[in-house]
């Protein structure tokens, strides 16, 4: 279980969201709304600890994830607005370096690659592929990562239509067996989500819908 | 369906390793990157008798001092983009988020980026010293001086490059950094070269050296893994 804890985070003097409170626990995911600039994506990294909240603490099983950074690490996937996709290398060098440094749960790459429909281009260096493509080369890890909680932001952005599907069926699979999800994104989500709960980030507060 | 609790170990060796192979590739898929320092190497040292002159007793003399500001100056240009393209594409925020500690996979990066562009340096120099009528007997002492003073360099200038890859115009700000911390490598390998001229011991000199080495191999890493932790948020 996700905690937040009275979150407050500041840019450059302007406060983005003060003390903010939200659960997220095991099969529920929630999606940040809010308008550019509110501080969605500010909000998912000072969850993982890459930017330094100015308050509040974030608890993961019952404890602050500062005081075991690395057990909370070892189950949370994240996909940034920066994909971590390297354009000098293929799809499947990308992955495969990827998976030395997280865990998961195969090293299949080649029936990840073909579930975001790239088989045929694993072996062509990022750089010659599309912007959806591209993106679609750091979706694949979502059918090889083992972590409990993904941290998506804005994981529909450049995706066509049947891919969103394809990504919110994965997510359904994911909610099933027990993980969570937290995402950001500008478009309604289309699946049926049971357990779906949205945040509005307004000027300085977040409200819990 | 998948199962969440099982996963395939992680090991902090085979984090390591692939670090190292992925920074190799990337080399040789952009042999650009590659060869740039060397032939900027090349074409400093050769300018030198052009601009002073072609006499073998200047060159002689001036030789070690021209070797080496060219090699600092071709180290500058590894290390101005060293961390870049990997903070551009967001790399750098996945090593942080990895279980696997910030300063290992710093370290692999840096061990394979000395091997692609700084060894490289030490293995020409040889013919440069030839080209500035170094002595013979002095050439052993000029690579083992390069040999232990560009990681160094590399290691130093690498903390610079985290610090400053962030910014917009980090170059001029690297520049100013860095450059400063060099000198003392700089003194200690041309005084231990200048030893070697004169038939004497320059143990003193590649003791200090090596123990520069030792000191950066040893906290570079973890103060760059600060660094760019600090450049991320």
């Amino acid at each position: 279980m996700l905690e937040v804890q009275g979150l407050t985070c500041f840019r450059q003097n302007r406060c983005l969201f003060a003390d903010l409170n939200f659960v997220l626990s095991e099969h529920q995911i929630c999606q940040i709304e809010g308008p550019n600039g509110a501080g969605k994506s500010t909000l998912l990294r000072a969850i993982l600890g890459l930017f330094r909240a100015d308050e509040g603490q974030i608890i993961w099983s019952g404890k602050s994830t500062t005081q075991q950074a690395e057990l909370f690490l070892q189950q949370v996937f994240f996909l940034g607005h920066k994909f971590a996709i390297n354009s000098d290398l293929t799809p499947w060098q990308n992955l495969e370096f990827w998976s030395a440094l997280n865990p998961t749960q195969n090293d299949d790459f080649a029936s990840a690659l073909t579930k975001v429909g790239l088989t045929g281009l694993e072996h062509i260096p990022c750089h010659s592929l599309s912007a959806g493509q591209h993106r679609r080369v750091a979706l694949a890890r979502l059918w090889l990562t083992n972590t409990k909680l993904w941290v998506l932001d804005e994981p529909f952005t450049a995706i066509d239509k049947s891919g969103v599907q394809l990504l919110q069926q994965r997510f359904n699979s994911h909610l099933t067996s027990g993980g969570m999800i937290l995402l950001t994104s500008h478009q309604d989500l289309s699946q049926e989500f049971t357990q779906l709960h949205t945040i509005k980030l307004t000027d300085n507060t977040g409200e819990i819908i | 369906m998948n199962n969440l609790s099982t996963s395939k170990p992680l090991s902090y060796w085979s984090a390591f390793k692939s670090i190292f192979i992925r920074e190799i590739k990337l080399a040789w898929q952009k042999p650009t990157q590659l060869v740039q320092p060397v032939v900027f190497f090349l074409i400093v040292v050769t300018l030198f008798p052009l601009g002073i002159s072609p006499a073998p007793k200047t060159l002689q003399m001036i030789g070690p001092g021209v070797i080496w500001i060219a090699a600092i100056l071709a180290i500058m240009l590894v290390v101005e983009r060293l961390f870049r393209q990997d903070f551009q594409e967001g790399t750098i925020e996945a090593w942080l988020l990895s279980t696997v500690p910030m300063s290992l996979l710093v370290g692999a990066k840096l061990l394979a980026a000395w091997f692609i562009s700084c060894s490289v340096l030490v293995l020409i120099t040889p013919v440069l010293a030839l080209l500035m009528n170094i002595e013979t007997h002095v050439i052993p002492a000029l690579m083992l001086s390069l040999m232990v003073g560009t990681p160094i360099l590399l290691f130093v200038g690498a903390i610079g490059n985290a610090l400053t890859v962030g910014l917009n115009q980090g170059g001029v700000l690297l520049s100013l950094l860095v450059l400063p911390l060099y000198i003392p490598v700089l003194i200690f390998a041309t005084s231990l070269i200048e030893a070697a001229t004169l038939n004497m011991s320059y143990t003193g000199q590649m003791s200090i050296l090596i123990s520069m080495l030792l000191v950066s191999c040893f906290f570079a890493p973890v103060a760059i893994a600060a660094a760019l932790k600090n450049t991320v948020n």
